[in-house]
């Protein structure tokens, strides 16, 4: 019995090949896969934690349209955050990945200084940071006090502030936009630039003419990126309001509100439909990005 | 009426001098070509002309007035890239408006210097096409389009034809010539081709190394390169460089020894009996047969090319200095056949161990 059939070693090297991956099929299914198709059941019961899951069909859903208040305080709050941030963000990064792109001495220390935030940005440690500073006897109103006898009022705690600080922090964490830009910025061949001076175009001219429009597919990127990144924000809302999304509900991320209510209140079957609106919010605007992008987006090829 | 003056011009990059002072004047509607090897700095020197480089040393004059500090669209130039560079994001239209419009022209008159310039290149069907819908020769045209709307006063070239084929680079090389006489602008082409060159110009300049080792009309320079570098890169086949030594004055000319040869060229150059100098003949006008004006010897056939029109036979004399010769027709040559290889006086350069021309 020397010989073994074909199939015989194919199918033993399937096996192998196979066992390899079995640590990252366990974790796919039974991390990812298992939890979104227990989420989409959970979605439509009534599940606190206590008794087994209830089937309530669309109740949970109908109630998130027509009555839950909270839910449009979320909504609010999160589109207001998605749609200063991302644009400031990214208006941001791009002018710094311009001013870096001029061929300054010690490129790769600033690169490395301006990308710091974006890795520690999402941690707690630094959300901590931001709430001290902004704070009623924080940094930021020493500062203030120290240089133009301003008393501030304490920014994170009070509800017409406490959201746009944390605008703040997202722009602040602006690093990983703009090494991206950079490398787009990089691309551009320096013969259009050339060719534009012949043209006549001054700096300005050639920013917004060859710069942006070659940019384009960068840009694209980024704001797709950055726009789910922001509705899905949650870390330093969590930190800065104490986990209530307070003051008066005014930091009351949608992910922080699904928090609570899955993980405070035990309402975890309402929180699975939550969470469900928010994936089809998401790729709503994701979808709407890649269909505006034939009308703005320039590919090259 | 000059149009262009260089004045000792010099470009150095750190303390690297690669334009090593440049003197040149260029008269309007003058078509020359900047020639030379790779780094030889032709394509800085016409950088420096545009304004995209800035120039370290000397003057550079346009219609009388110094251009070293102006901005390259306030110099009266346009400039036809290598790579095109065509903006990959407008239309054909768009591209070649793009200047006028920074200018801040009527719409109107915009519209009708494109369609002009559109007319002259055949191009008016591709306006509303983006650049990356063209083919490489109609980038080309576009790229030529672009530098006509701004109705220059000088064009520059950046070696246009290095990017497309070799059968459209021909038809774009004649295109570019009736274009010239059509609009009767000065321009200035830079190519590493000597074929370009020798084609397109009314003159040609010769860089070496950031120098001018000779300027002059294209067959001034075929028929009495000034030195041997010239010499070498001006026709093609290159020239053949046989090395000689000195043996007598003749009242016919004077003595060199070949091999077993002694050949006589008409200069006037007295040296020591045994001064080495060389012999360039180009391979076109070298005769076979008997009768030649000055015999170079025997050649020994090692290898033949057809070309149909002409008969390529490379080989080597008695004493081993390879030769080329192109033959005109389809001749019988074979592998080891021996020939009687000769030339006539006027085709004779003789250039000094230094490499610079000794006969006139």
């Amino acid at each position: 019995m020397r010989a073994r059939g074909p199939a015989g070693a194919g199918f033993r090297r399937q096996v192998a090949n196979y066992s390899f991956l079995i640590p990252w099929l366990i974790g796919f299914f039974a991390l990812t896969v298992g939890p979104i198709a227990t989420s989409i059941y959970l979605s439509f019961t009534d599940y606190g934690l206590m008794s087994p899951p209830q089937w309530i069909g669309m109740e949970n859903y109908v109630r998130i349209a027509s009555d839950d208040p909270r839910f449009w305080t979320a909504m609010n709050v999160t589109f207001t955050f998605v749609l200063l941030s991302v644009p400031l963000k990214l208006a941001f990064a791009l002018a710094v990945a311009v001013a870096l792109n001029k061929g300054l001495r010690g490129l790769a220390v600033f690169r490395a200084i301006f990308y710091l935030p974006s890795l520690l940005g999402g941690t707690v440690a630094i959300a901590f940071m931001w709430r001290q500073i902004f704070s009623r006897d924080g940094l930021l109103n020493r500062g203030l006090e120290y240089l133009f006898g301003y008393d501030g009022p304490g920014w994170v705690s009070s509800p017409s502030t406490a959201l746009y600080t944390l605008v703040l922090l997202a722009i602040w964490q602006f690093g990983s936009s703009m090494i991206i830009f950079l490398a787009g910025l990089r691309q551009i061949p320096q013969d259009m630039y050339e060719a534009a001076s012949i043209d006549g175009a001054g700096r300005a001219r050639q920013f917004f003419k060859i710069t942006l429009p070659l940019l384009t597919p960068v840009i694209f990127f980024n704001a797709v990126i950055q726009t789910i990144d922001a509705f899905k924000a949650f870390t330093s809302a969590f930190v800065i309001s104490g986990g209530d999304g307070g003051p008066i509900d005014s930091t009351l991320f949608y992910t922080l509100y699904l928090f609570q209510e899955a993980f405070v209140n035990l309402h975890i079957g309402y929180a699975s439909a939550l969470a469900w609106v928010l994936v089809v919010i998401i790729a709503f605007f994701t979808a709407l990005s890649f269909l505006s992008a034939r009308y703005w987006v320039h590919y090259d090829d | 009426m000059i149009n262009l003056a260089l004045k000792d011009v010099v470009k150095r990059f750190g303390s690297i001098e690669v334009i090593n002072g440049v003197n040149l004047e260029i008269n309007k509607g003058e078509f020359v070509v900047f020639v030379g090897p790779s780094g030889c700095g032709k394509s800085t020197l016409l950088r420096m002309i545009a304004g995209l480089e800035p120039i370290s040393g000397g003057e550079l004059i346009i219609d009388d007035a110094v251009m070293n500090n102006v901005p390259p669209s306030e110099r009266g130039i346009a400039m036809v890239f290598q790579s095109y560079a065509l903006y990959p994001h407008m239309s054909v239209y768009k591209n070649m408006a793009f200047g006028l419009e920074t200018a801040g022209l009527p719409r109107k008159d915009i519209k009708v210097r494109v369609q002009k310039a559109a007319d002259i290149l055949q191009i008016s069907h591709l306006l509303d096409r983006k650049p990356k819908a063209l083919s490489g020769g109609q980038r080309q045209r576009v790229a030529i389009g672009r530098a006509i709307v701004r109705e220059p006063s000088i064009f520059l070239f950046d070696e246009p034809l290095s990017n497309l084929d070799a059968e459209l680079r021909v038809q774009t090389r004649v295109e570019i010539a009736k274009l010239h006489k059509e609009i009767g602008a000065t321009m200035i082409y830079v190519t590493h081709d000597q074929v370009e060159a020798m084609t397109l110009a009314d003159r040609i300049v010769v860089l070496r190394s950031g120098i001018i080792e000779q300027c002059g009309r294209p067959l001034d320079l075929y028929n009495k390169p000034a030195n041997r570098f010239i010499a070498g890169f001006i026709g093609s086949p290159k020239m053949n460089f046989l090395d000689i030594e000195f043996a007598e004055r003749r009242v016919q000319g004077t003595v060199f020894k070949l091999a077993a040869e002694e050949i006589v060229v008409k200069t006037s150059e007295d040296m020591g009996a045994g001064t080495k100098a060389v012999l360039g003949v180009r391979p076109e006008h070298i005769t076979t047969g008997k009768t030649a004006e000055v015999k170079l010897g025997t050649l020994t056939v090692s290898h033949v090319e057809q070309l149909g029109g002409q008969t390529l036979a490379y080989g080597r004399l008695e004493d081993g200095q390879s030769l080329t010769i192109v033959l005109e027709g389809q001749r019988a040559i074979a592998t080891n056949d021996t020939l009687n290889v000769g030339i006539a006086h006027e085709h004779c350069h003789l250039f000094g161990q230094d490499g610079n021309r000794l006969n006139d």
